[in-house]
């Protein structure tokens, strides 16, 4: 390429004023006009510190030491200041709560030109135009609490690209959103790619989501240098992404376990390129000999959701006919799209809100007339952010608070706390402040918290969020520990790789019913329960047909079967 | 000097958040005091809080805003006497700002004092002073009513600011200690 | 979620910028706070009642209110009362007593002039603030009182706790059941010296995990140019039409009628019927 790059890291490095280590070190890029890039690395490689190199967040609102250069444009960034840069770089943020700062998604679009002072009319001339782009036209008077996750993101989007900037940089934009939305995310990326020829730089950890749609390059980081810069076919072939921690593609995974060689020349970047041609053979005697029987969990019931139904407001229905029932010992998954009423099933399960109908059973008992209190020594939740958990500065005190409000002598706290945090692994921290702790082990404390009152039931609310594959992993495997010492666990999960790994069944809701209560496997693989839960289907069972497996499902399963027995080995 | 009054974009972010927590806090969140009828709001110990961290202006609006709101919600109208009160607390509070060492992860006996004289002084200008004048000038009121109106109020405030401030400010203080003196057990 | 039960409705009131109804709702309000004549808060009274009736605003939409504002005027006229039961006599110079109560203490038809128009003082005020709030959209808030002269930053902080107050009321909701569901007592049961650092335990997991908001909002505001320049404009703001004229013609008169009736009429803020 002789073009001129429109992005040049020159030997650049940049170090954090609060930290001893520089965060990025050496970097040397160069990104041309045009391009589709990716930016991956696990937590703390520094990618999201880079993306803030080029959006202008640094220096302008971190400070830090940069040393190197960084053109952007041909201008120094160092000679630029962050509303210069704003009109090069339009960035939408992984958090479009955060993001969306205006009361309805038109005044948000607008944000910028009012910022610009532009007249009126032509502010609502261009605001229509580019809403017109995201497909948000006739949702401009919405507010936020009107919207799906999907179209605030839409939103933040369109109020980037008002600017008509030349660069446009995506922060995990896949964080908060369900699978389908997520794969109309990447649509709607490429698509402006394709039909702007704007410079795209997606910053992400989820690889295989992200190759839905052709990317140019994919830059890999970890601890703040470049380890990768290639395109996809060559990364997934190499070893790299195990070596830095990243979830390969599951196909590709599969493909190994079979034994396949996986090369360059089949394509395997993205699932839609894939040639499985040469290793048909070796997928299929691989599912012919891991065909396994699940064992039945023959345990007694432990919780029983018998016909309930709830409404908030007694008009519009929000859980209707809701029956299931999960077993002594479980780890069950509970999905569906946001609003499909799962939070409110949990809110149910705590006693912070009544069944209208039906019954709730623990242990063959009804539950009805126990108060929150008495329920949470029977059923805990762990909210999705810890911070909104943790009102204590010390990790004993947060943990000790549900058996000192509980009146429970101080001789007999200790050893319990002493039991718990050894259970969570938090022993050697007992007399950390939380604040000097990661996001992972605050997790553990507000479930130690929890655990510590003695909960047959675990709820689980999201618990890997935002995390990257090792977090994600060390998080989940300790879920499991915590199974295998008797304790029932309920996953809220947008996450298919979290159901796929770790639940043998899964509970999806969809507009308040029940749809599916089955394996894992059947859900990722069946047509209308991803479409009513707004799902997305495996690259496992694309994999399954190609290879000319008819039972795609039994493949799925397979694979699932296989992954246990290697972890449990 | 300038640099308590310097408005960034954090500044005003934090004056918008702070002040919806004000209003959540000054509608709900009331701690009920020994004396019947009267209970202490928890509002003026976050608009302490917030203003130390964040200084005078952010002090003022949120205390301003969030109390006008407030009011507009359970009202129908604000009542600006005791609204323009509440922003002249606020304001005065933000005289904390950059006076302790609180951001350091220090909030001990003179970090403590400091902040609790410069809250006293917010709450018995605002509350001594301010309200009660502006009822008069606006509806006349009866001077002994308002002043022993105002007078309450600010005994009243001043726990709350104290109490509630002052806890809130320890906590915070905490979540910025070093991570350098750290060992494992 | 929403703040105030405000939704649009076809009257001319609602029809007006927010602007307008800003502009309006100051002079009427500082008209009858100026004012200490009767004749005139009556009369702005009936008229801002008259103006409830046009914009169709429902008794539903604001029986809490009524109720909590009454509750407030009655306390405040009963408690006055017993405190300065001679005001009225001090400020119309003349004492005519109607009843003796108990003591010393009588009722003059001085303090009950002063104490009923404090009243209706006070009431006139109320329906105003329901007519801006309940047919304005929130979304016009902040440009209106930028348009009143208040600074853009400051505007726009209104703006935001508007925005995020819904958020806020949410994960209070769910932070306050999960603490309760460890064991926490927010109700009166609990021990006076309990009762603060209980409360606090819901206080602060909300305000620690709003500060960490705080950052990321105002990197995504930096990000697209907030306070690039010393001015803005707004999305929402309406141009202003013959109707908004109007509107602020009428309050403005009424605004400086007040203001003549005290200073040729009543030489005072007062009227005094009684010299």
């Amino acid at each position: 390429m002789n073009k001129q790059a429109i992005i040049e890291f020159d030997h650049f490095s940049f170090q954090y004023y609060s930290q001893s280590e520089p965060t990025l070190h050496d970097i040397n890029l160069k990104i041309y006009p045009g391009e589709k890039i990716l930016i991956i690395g696990p937590s703390g490689s520094g990618k999201s510190t880079l993306g803030h190199c080029i959006n202008g967040l640094i220096p302008f609102a971190y400070k830090g030491e940069i040393t190197g250069t960084l053109m952007i444009d041909d201008q120094n960034t160092k000679d630029l200041n962050i509303f210069e840069l704003s009109k090069m770089v339009g960035t939408v943020l992984q958090d479009s709560d955060g993001q969306f700062v205006g009361l309805t998604a038109g005044e948000d679009i607008a944000f910028a030109l009012e910022n610009d002072n532009i007249p009126h009319d032509t502010m609502h001339e261009r605001v229509r135009r580019v809403a017109q782009m995201v497909d948000m036209q006739d949702l401009l008077s919405s507010s936020p609490f009107e919207l799906s996750g999907g179209q605030k993101q839409r939103t933040s989007l369109a109020g980037v690209m008002i600017d008509d900037v030349d660069i446009l940089l995506f922060d995990e934009p896949l964080a908060n959103l369900d699978p389908a939305t997520g794969k109309t995310a990447i649509e709607i990326i490429d698509d402006i790619h394709r039909t702007s020829q704007k410079t795209i730089i997606i910053i992400e950890h989820r690889l295989e989501d992200v190759l839905h749609r052709e990317i140019d390059r994919v830059i890999m980081l970890n601890d703040g240098r470049i380890v990768a810069d290639m395109d996809a076919h060559t990364l997934v072939c190499s070893n790299l992404l195990k070596e830095n921690g990243i979830r390969e593609p599951l196909y590709i995974t599969a493909m190994k376990y079979a034994g396949a060689k996986v090369s360059c020349d089949m394509l395997p970047g993205y699932i839609s390129t894939l040639k499985t041609a040469t290793c048909n053979e070796a997928l299929c005697t691989w599912h012919n000999a891991i065909h396994e029987k699940t064992p039945i969990n023959d345990k007694s019931s432990i919780l029983k959701m018998d016909q309930v139904s709830f409404s908030y407001d007694g008009v519009r229905p929000v859980l209707q006919d809701i029956c299931f029932d999960i077993r002594e010992g479980e780890m069950v998954s509970l999905i569906g799209k946001n609003g499909a009423g799962k939070s409110t099933l949990s809110k149910l399960l705590c006693g912070f809100e009544k069944e209208d109908q039906g019954i709730i059973r623990y242990r063959g008992e009804d539950i009805k007339d126990k108060t929150i209190k008495e329920r949470a020594e029977i059923i805990g939740l762990v909210m999705q952010n810890p911070n909104q958990m943790i009102s204590k500065s010390l990790i004993y005190d947060e943990v000790a608070l549900g058996l000192r409000l509980r009146n429970i002598p101080e001789e007999q706290i200790k050893p319990r706390i002493e039991k718990v945090l050894k259970v969570c692994g938090l022993s050697p921290f007992i007399e950390w402040p939380i604040s000097a702790l990661s996001y992972g082990q605050k997790k553990r404390v507000t479930i130690a918290s929890i655990l510590v009152l003695d909960p047959k039931i675990l709820i689980l609310d999201e618990p890997t969020a935002g995390q990257d594959f090792r977090h994600y992993s060390e998080i989940m495997e300790f879920l499991v520990e915590l199974n295998k010492l008797g304790v029932t666990i309920i996953l809220i999960t947008h996450d298919m790789h979290l159901m796929l790994e770790y639940t043998p069944r899964a509970i999806v809701l969809a507009e308040g019913r029940l749809i599916a209560d089955t394996t894992a496997s059947f859900v990722l693989t069946d047509a209308q329960v991803i479409a009513d839960a707004n799902l997305k289907e495996t690259s496992l069972f694309n994999l399954a047909h190609m290879a000319g497996i008819e039972d795609g499902t039994a493949f799925v399963q397979g694979f699932i079967d296989y992954e246990r027995k290697l972890k449990n080995r | 000097m300038k640099e308590y009054f310097k408005v960034s974009t954090k500044t005003i972010v934090a004056t918008g958040l702070g002040a919806a927590i004000f209003m959540l806090l000054f509608m709900y969140v009331k701690v009920p005091s020994p004396v019947p009828e009267t209970s202490f709001q928890t509002a003026y110990g976050l608009s302490g809080f917030f203003a130390t961290l964040f200084g005078p202006i952010a002090g003022a609006l949120i205390s301003f805003i969030g109390h006008a709101l407030s009011d507009a919600v359970q009202y129908g109208s604000p009542w600006w006497s005791w609204v323009i009160a509440s922003g002249v607390s606020g304001f005065i509070f933000g005289f904390a700002f950059k006076r302790t060492n609180v951001e350091e992860g220090e909030f001990k006996g003179k970090d403590i004092l400091t902040y609790n004289i410069i809250q006293i002084i917010g709450n018995v200008v605002a509350w001594i002073i301010v309200a009660p004048v502006l009822d008069i000038l606006i509806y006349q009121e009866p001077a002994s009513l308002v002043f022993t109106q105002g007078a309450t109020a600010a005994i009243m405030n001043i726990i709350s600011a104290g109490v509630f401030g002052t806890l809130l400010l320890v906590a915070y203080s905490a979540t910025r200690t070093k991570k350098g003196s750290l060992s494992k057990k | 979620m929403k703040l105030f039960s405000y939704n649009t409705v076809d009257t001319p009131i609602h029809c007006l910028s927010g602007f307008t109804k800003l502009l309006c709702f100051l002079l009427l309000t500082f008209a009858v706070m100026y004012s200490y004549d009767i004749r005139v808060v009556l009369l702005i009274m009936i008229f801002s009642i008259a103006i409830l009736k046009v914009s169709r605003i429902q008794f539903s939409q604001i029986r809490t209110m009524v109720i909590y504002a009454l509750i407030f005027i009655v306390t405040n006229a009963i408690i006055s009362f017993f405190f300065s039961p001679e005001m009225g006599v001090e400020i119309y110079g003349t004492r005519h007593r109607i009843i003796k109560l108990v003591g010393n203490i009588y009722l003059t038809q001085e303090q009950l002039l002063y104490q009923v128009t404090k009243f209706f003082k006070y009431a006139s005020v109320i329906p105003l603030g329901m007519i801006f709030l309940l047919t304005t959209n929130p979304s016009e808030f902040a440009s209106s009182l930028n348009g009143v002269g208040i600074p853009y930053k400051a505007s726009f902080a209104v703006a935001l706790t508007l925005r995020y107050f819904p958020d806020i009321q949410r994960d209070y909701r769910d932070i306050s059941l999960a603490q309760q569901a460890r064991g926490l007592d927010l109700s009166h049961k609990a021990k006076f010296k309990d009762r603060f650092k209980n409360s606090l335990l819901t206080v602060i997991p909300l305000i620690f995990s709003t500060l960490d908001r705080i950052e990321l909002i105002s990197n995504a505001m930096d990000l697209r140019g907030f306070a690039k320049y010393k001015k803005r404009t707004w999305y929402t703001s309406k141009k202003l039409d013959r109707q908004d004229f109007t509107a602020i013609g009428i309050s403005a008169l009424i605004f400086i009628g007040s203001l003549c009736v005290s200073l040729f009429i009543n030489h005072s803020r007062f009227y005094n019927p009684f010299i």
